[in-house]
């Protein structure tokens, strides 16, 4: 089933002035309801334009936006709702941080959706769940936390909306290793637990490769290639002529390849290299490495 | 919404008016404004307009930009029209309505007060498109200087309003993308009561201050990082140094400003 569609989206900056910019090209595209959709592209590609279109807050210049088939702008009253369904985590969304504690601040939305209070308090402590944070977190300041929780707190507070398609804007920029890893865990975690669609913007060929089922690759507000994750990187070049590195171990194990070790196209984890690897030296001297 | 407004904006450009000494432009900017309010008939006040399209003309700034700053004023001025209209009863009168009085007087009086509003507006709008913030400040600090001499403390003065004003462009977009960020989570901004207006405000200006007093902090340590002492020993990387074409303007300046001045006695 196709949750999200666009359809000949356009969006244009500064229309009729000097400056004007065509930030989302002829954009046509669908996601399947379910999906784990990773979006990379150089920056100023388009990426983040194109997530605000799915929830409404930016609208197109030409085109449409549907969701579950219908069109998001059909009926301007509805785009709250809209909002609601499609929820969408901002870059360094810790910085829109504001209730006096965390608890309040993760209700923000679910009150904003007018739910009472037993169902508020049930979609705070899941969402709390979810992203790590303990029940005396909860009741701290948003301010007294560290760059990591204030991160998953922000987080927390888009994931208890129970949106269909959470979209994640670089969730993990300007954190360190491990605290990437936690973050993108706990999402993957989100996704097989409730099975909603989510879509994980980056940089990170890296971070992406390792979680998502289907790849998104935008390159100058066009859509360069949509497909599944393990498909896209067997393209190494045409990637790497449009600003995109493919991970370092696939990079690897194509130049293995190139020298006559028998690899697949399409290895994106170390474990999966190692596995390989060593696997052939197996077969070659007879099993016994 | 907010990409509307144009304060202090600078509009690049190479020409007379851009390239003259900023401090004679202020100096310039100050008499053309007591120009325009010295006399009380059109024959004064057509100096200060003939004196602001002269300008106007040589900077070569597209009109329409002017008419973007105004017309966000339009309120303020067909409030003083129609002030001056209800108030002033002399003169002539046209119509009369009860205690409303339509006078020949009052009808001049607020064409003069818009006409001197709206010059007063471009006027000052052409120092800051011709003048960039970071040259104004600096004209500032060294007009202001000789109060150095009474501890007034022009240089802290001139470096809060150059930071001041590097940071409106950037809380505004701060602005909007934490607008951005609360609509996602449902927050509402369009609703029409007042009540809920200033409750979604809320969620704006508290992370608004929380990053600006952020980064005022970063700021502060950036600047001591790199030993900054206010103006003790400080030199200017750019020196001002009045031209020919300066001192020409002004010149030129102070004879209208004269020349309206005689008229505005005499008549």
């Amino acid at each position: 089933m196709i949750i999200l569609r666009a359809e000949e989206l356009t969006y244009q900056y500064s229309t009729g002035t000097p400056f004007e910019k065509t930030a989302i090209d002829h954009v046509n595209l669908e996601i399947e309801e379910g999906a784990f959709v990773g979006v990379i592209g150089s920056t100023g590609s388009g990426k983040s334009t194109l997530m605000q279109h799915f929830n409404g807050l930016l609208k197109p210049s030409s085109g449409h936006i549907y969701l579950n088939g219908q069109d998001i702008w059909a009926d301007k009253n509805k785009l709250r709702d809209v909002r609601f369904r499609v929820g969408l985590v901002f870059q360094y969304p810790e910085y829109q941080l504001f209730e006096e504690n965390v608890y309040r601040d993760i209700a923000f939305g679910p009150s904003n959706m007018g739910l009472n209070d037993a169902e508020i308090k049930l979609r705070v402590y899941e969402a709390a769940a979810f992203t790590g944070l303990t029940e005396e977190q909860l009741f701290q300041s948003p301010f007294a936390l560290s760059g990591g929780q204030k991160r998953r707190a922000a987080i927390a507070g888009v994931m208890a909306m129970k949106p269909e398609v959470l979209i994640l804007d670089e969730p993990t920029a300007g954190l360190d290793p491990m605290g990437r890893e936690e973050i993108l865990a706990e999402i993957k975690k989100y996704h097989q637990k409730t099975g909603c669609t989510v879509m994980l913007v980056s940089h990170s060929m890296e971070d992406v490769s390792r979680y998502t089922d289907k790849l998104l690759v935008m390159d100058k507000g066009k859509i360069f290639c949509y497909a599944d994750t393990n498909e896209v990187f067997k393209c190494a070049d045409e990637l790497a002529r449009i600003g995109l590195a493919v991970p370092e171990i696939t990079r690897i194990c194509n130049s293995l390849r190139k020298k006559g070790i028998p690899l697949d196209e399409s290895i994106y984890t170390v474990d999966e290299a190692v596995r390989q690897i060593v696997h052939y030296y197996k077969s070659k001297s007879g099993g016994d490495v | 919404m907010l990409k509307d407004i144009t304060i202090g904006q600078y509009f690049p450009g190479d020409n007379l008016i851009h390239r003259l000494d900023p401090r004679f432009k202020i100096v310039m900017t100050l008499l053309y404004i007591i120009m325009l309010f010295m006399g009380d008939e059109l024959y004064s006040l057509s100096f200060g307009i003939v004196y602001c399209i002269a300008a106007l003309v040589l900077s070569k700034i597209p009109v329409k930009l002017f008419g973007k700053s105004i017309k966000p004023l339009l309120p303020i001025l067909i409030m003083t029209a129609i002030l001056d209209i209800i108030f002033i009863r002399e003169g002539t009168v046209y119509f009369q309505a009860g205690f409303f009085k339509l006078t020949e007087d009052g009808v001049f009086t607020a064409v003069k007060m818009i006409v001197r509003i709206i010059f007063l507006i471009i006027g000052s709008m052409l120092l800051t498109y011709t003048t960039s913030p970071i040259q104004l400040t600096d004209a500032i600090e060294r007009l202001l200087s000789p109060l150095k001499r009474l501890h007034f403390p022009v240089h802290s003065f001139a470096m809060m309003m150059t930071i001041a004003l590097r940071f409106i462009p950037t809380l505004m977009i701060e602005t909007d993308k934490i607008i951005a960020a609360q609509k996602a989570r449902g927050a509402g901004f369009d609703s029409s009561k007042l009540r809920d207006k200033a409750k979604a405000l809320v969620p704006v200006l508290i992370p608004l201050f929380v990053s600006a007093f952020r980064r005022a902090e970063e700021l502060a340590t950036a600047m001591e990082c790199r030993c900054y002492r206010g103006d003790i020993g400080r030199t200017k990387m750019k020196s001002m140094n009045a031209g020919i074409c300066d001192i020409v303007s002004l010149t030129i300046t102070f004879i209208m400003f004269f020349a309206a001045a005689t008229v505005a006695v005499l008549f």
